[in-house]
């Protein structure tokens, strides 16, 4: 009776176990699957043609180009505009709901910022196109605003959840005794939080923007929609750009399995996502580490 | 002292500006949806079949349902394992190196970019196990990347069973299985129920994935089948947005979003009632 007991309770504990290994094999799949697939092209082109090569044309028909560089720069461009309008705003609203505002205020900002992240992304490159876009080619006088600057924009409202919530909780973390110690010296409110509480959150703060930043790099249907597709190096914020996740989305339903395109297009992916990859994984062991730190 | 405070004072307005310019940002773009995109709808344009001819004449049926379906699947796929997988980490798992790495797991595949899941899913699930583009591809895909948001919400919801219900349990001679079915499970089910739901709600406006694995602007009837390929409201719209020559693309475009805008705010706010008539209930 005991020995049936026992052998039951350590067969359900081993069902456990193992259903809990299931999203380190996906993890460990998607790794494989973009490294071998994306590994392949390198048969046929060099590194350097494709990291360092300018130009992107598959399906040139005398003689392809395989550089992903514009695709990068495009990444990048939007990602550094995205955090340069989001890291103001989501610090200034982390210290507000942190240590500002009252309870209630609180228990009303918190779950709409919550609900800026379930927007569906689709539906905020909607309204990049139909009112963000013609907004900004009239206020700049451009031909169209489908370009680097209003995607810019749009992501930065995107990862406004992540940066607020992340700095907000890091804050939160942070001990009583470092207000009081800082407000019983004379202090203002204001003093406090940029001498002590500030200093003391920054590299937790630095994780949040850094999440953030894994976010923009990835977002997909934004860019799609709104950066303006095109595969000319830009020269400005005010230039259309296609980003790495956008040239995938758009490629990839056309090229031929095995061929030297979708291998290509896996090695952009492979790229992708080492970059988000390190990037998280990052971050996410500060913010480990700081949240632990202040709890005795 | 005074220039102190006026600097404060000045500081804080625009703390107190930024935080409210998200209130400002959400209402906008729930507003400018609804006003811009209530237009076209009604009944026909909810319960017709999609016209290829005449866009104005059909409605958007096929991609309600397909959504519909496509969460279902992804339900079915990702729940229990996310359930189980929490459960594995909050009742059973001690702080080894095994146990590190399937949360260190979970946690960057929370971060993995919903394209590569895209690729992932069309390489593994559409192409190596020759599901095709499909519902079936689609729902497999999409529960990869719900299921640590599933996991990370049912694991907050076991977290919230006080410590002495466990131990209440051992003390009568219980075992782990036992506490943990009697116990702990039924107090945590809502949690991770509803917590499941914002997971899957979030799931069906996802584009980017089931742009790869199935997803399609137009098919006759409705999907018959788990391998059938599938209309989704998200894929309708950013079709409408971007490729449709009709001049009335933009203002379908704009109802389509309306629609699931309202599907997936709808979930969120049940989820949020719900919660909220539990916390009351609750007595520890």
């Amino acid at each position: 009776m005991r020995n049936h007991r026992d052998i039951k309770e350590r067969i359900i504990k081993l069902f456990f176990s193992a259903t809990s290994v299931t999203a380190l094999v996906i993890l460990v799949g998607i790794f494989l699957f973009l490294f071998i697939t994306g590994i392949q092209a390198f048969g046929q082109i060099t590194p350097a043609e494709f990291f360092l090569g300018s130009e992107w044309n598959p399906n040139a028909y005398e003689e392809p180009k395989w550089g992903i560089l514009s695709l990068i720069i495009g990444t990048l461009m939007i990602t550094i505009g995205a955090l340069i309008m989001a890291i103001p705003v989501g610090l200034a609203s982390a210290i507000y709901i942190a240590e500002i505002a009252d309870s209630k205020t609180k228990e009303i900002l918190k779950p709409v910022i919550e609900m800026i992240a379930g927007i569906p992304s689709v539906v905020l490159g909607l309204i990049g196109i139909v009112f963000l876009s013609p907004l900004i080619a009239n206020f700049f006088g451009l031909n169209h605003g489908l370009n680097a600057f209003t995607s810019s924009a749009i992501v930065g409202i995107m990862v406004l959840p992540t940066i607020i919530s992340i700095s907000e909780d890091v804050l939160t973390s942070l001990p009583n005794e470092f207000r009081e110690a800082s407000l019983a010296l004379g202090a203002t409110k204001w003093q406090m939080i940029r001498m002590t509480l500030f200093p003391a959150a920054l590299s937790g703060i630095a994780a949040a923007v850094m999440l953030g930043l894994g976010r923009a790099v990835g977002e997909t249907m934004v860019v799609l929609m709104v950066a303006g597709n095109a595969l000319a190096m830009p020269l400005s914020f005010f230039d259309p750009v296609r980003p790495m996740t956008a040239n995938i989305a758009i490629e990839i339903k056309e090229v031929v399995k095995g061929s030297l395109h979708y291998e290509t297009l896996f090695a952009i992916g492979f790229v992708l996502f080492i970059m988000t990859f390190i990037v998280n994984f990052i971050s996410d062991i500060v913010i480990e580490k700081e949240m632990r730190k202040y709890k005795w | 002292m005074v220039t102190e405070n006026k600097k404060q004072a000045i500081y804080f307005l625009f703390f107190k500006s930024a935080a409210f310019l998200s209130v400002l940002i959400l209402l906008f773009v729930l507003l400018y949806i609804f006003e811009e995109g209530v237009g076209a709808i009604n009944i026909n344009f909810l319960t017709n079949m999609w016209s290829h001819r005449d866009i104005t004449q059909g409605g958007i049926l096929q991609a309600i349902v397909g959504t519909l379906f496509l969460a279902a699947g992804v339900s079915i796929i990702s729940i229990p394992v996310g359930v189980c997988t929490a459960i594995h980490l909050n009742e059973y798992a001690k702080d080894n190196q095994f146990n590190r790495i399937i949360k260190l797991a979970i946690r960057n595949l929370a971060g993995v970019p919903s394209v590569i899941y895209g690729i992932f899913g069309l390489a593994f699930f559409a192409i190596f196990l020759k599901l095709g583009g499909s519902l079936i591809s689609a729902s497999l895909t999409l529960g990869c990347m719900t299921l640590p948001w599933i996991i990370t919400a049912s694991e907050e919801a076991l977290k919230a069973v006080p410590f002495s219900f466990r131990e209440g349990s051992y003390a009568l001679g219980a075992t782990k299985w036992q506490t943990i079915k009697r116990n702990v499970l039924p107090h945590s089910f809502s949690g991770m129920l509803t917590g499941s739901i914002l997971g899957i709600s979030r799931a069906m406006g996802e584009t980017a994935p089931i742009i790869m694995v199935g997803a399609t602007f137009f098919i006759s009837g409705l999907p018959s089948s788990p391998f059938d390929k599938f209309m989704a409201l998200p894929y309708h719209l950013f079709i409408l947005a971007t490729q449709h020559s009709s001049p009335y693309a933009r203002q379908y475009a704009l109802s389509t979003a309306l629609v699931l805008v309202v599907l997936i705010f709808a979930l969120n706010f049940g989820v949020f009632l719900w919660r909220y008539k539990l916390r009351k209930k609750k007595k520890w």
